[in-house]
């Protein structure tokens, strides 16, 4: 039906779109999205190797992708609360308080 | 064929939503637009025979991770990027920025010559293995819970930290006000 090769196609083109957000866009929020995205397109290509092998490994890395992606999110928006509440802003230019 | 169709159909939805998420000055609205796109992903993995991981894909994915980020965004309440309010914005960025977009462009096009080059990726993706086998959640859970038990238990320490570190980095201290 339809061939293994599409599927990765789909996961290659969702990779770079969220490749391009965390790039381009100036907001801590949708960088953070872009970054599901990107988890999100490698879970489709693990989901598609494992159907083609046969077995449920990939579905199983598909689970602990999305425990990280939880705790990605949890600990992430935790940073971004905390940055706003300092700077009054969500664009990652404004913290340069590391920057020499 | 059905089939095909329901995959172009879900593949470009999901496609056409999250590149509506990068291209969205609203984070409100970005957020709406990826559940969208999970729920398209999740009916590519029905077609994958993998009807377990697009229930989770939507409860957990598109139900509680997605509400997580919701919640952000109406918490702090700053819906516009800061940048001024030009549709082009994107385009008309510093150099650097317009570096990054070259190089995704770039990583789009890499990937795609490394899919196309690559032999045995052509044949289809139900060719080998049962469907039966592979769809069954009874395996799944027996899989998970042998192969994969340290990976599994590592897991619930992992998301321990995670809820630790959201509490410690989030959590206002009283003796700093």
């Amino acid at each position: 039906m339809i061939p293994l090769s599409h599927y990765l196609i789909v996961s290659a083109v969702l990779f770079s779109i969220g490749t391009t957000g965390v790039f381009l866009r100036r907001n801590l929020i949708t960088v953070l999205l872009s970054i599901e995205i990107m988890l999100n397109a490698v879970n489709l290509s693990f989901i598609a190797f494992g159907r083609t092998h046969g077995t449920v490994d990939g579905q199983i890395i598909v689970f602990f992708v999305m425990t990280v992606a939880a705790a990605e999110a949890a600990v992430g928006l935790a940073i971004v609360i905390s940055l706003f509440r300092h700077r009054e802003s969500l664009n990652p230019d404004a913290f340069t308080a590391l920057r020499w | 064929m059905p089939e095909t169709l329901q995959f172009y159909l879900f593949a470009a939805l999901a496609i056409g939503a999250s590149a509506l998420v990068i291209g969205q000055r609203n984070p409100m609205h970005s957020v709406l637009l990826l559940i969208a796109s999970f729920g398209a992903l999740a009916g590519l993995y029905v077609l994958l025979d993998a009807p377990f991981v697009a229930v989770a894909q939507i409860i957990i994915y598109a139900g509680a991770i997605m509400v997580l980020f919701l919640f952000v965004v109406m918490l702090l309440n700053a819906p516009q990027e800061d940048a001024h309010k030009d549709p082009f914005a994107l385009v008309r960025q510093s150099g650097l920025t317009r570096v990054g977009a070259v190089l995704a462009l770039l990583l789009l096009l890499q990937l795609s010559w490394a899919l196309l080059s690559v032999s045995g990726l052509a044949g289809p993706v139900d060719a080998g293995g049962d469907a039966a086998v592979v769809s069954s959640v009874p395996e799944l859970g027996r899989v998970l819970f042998t192969d994969y038990m340290f990976a599994f238990e590592a897991t619930s320490v992992l998301i321990l930290v995670a809820m630790v570190g959201a509490v410690v980095l989030a959590g206002r201290r009283e003796n700093e006000e």
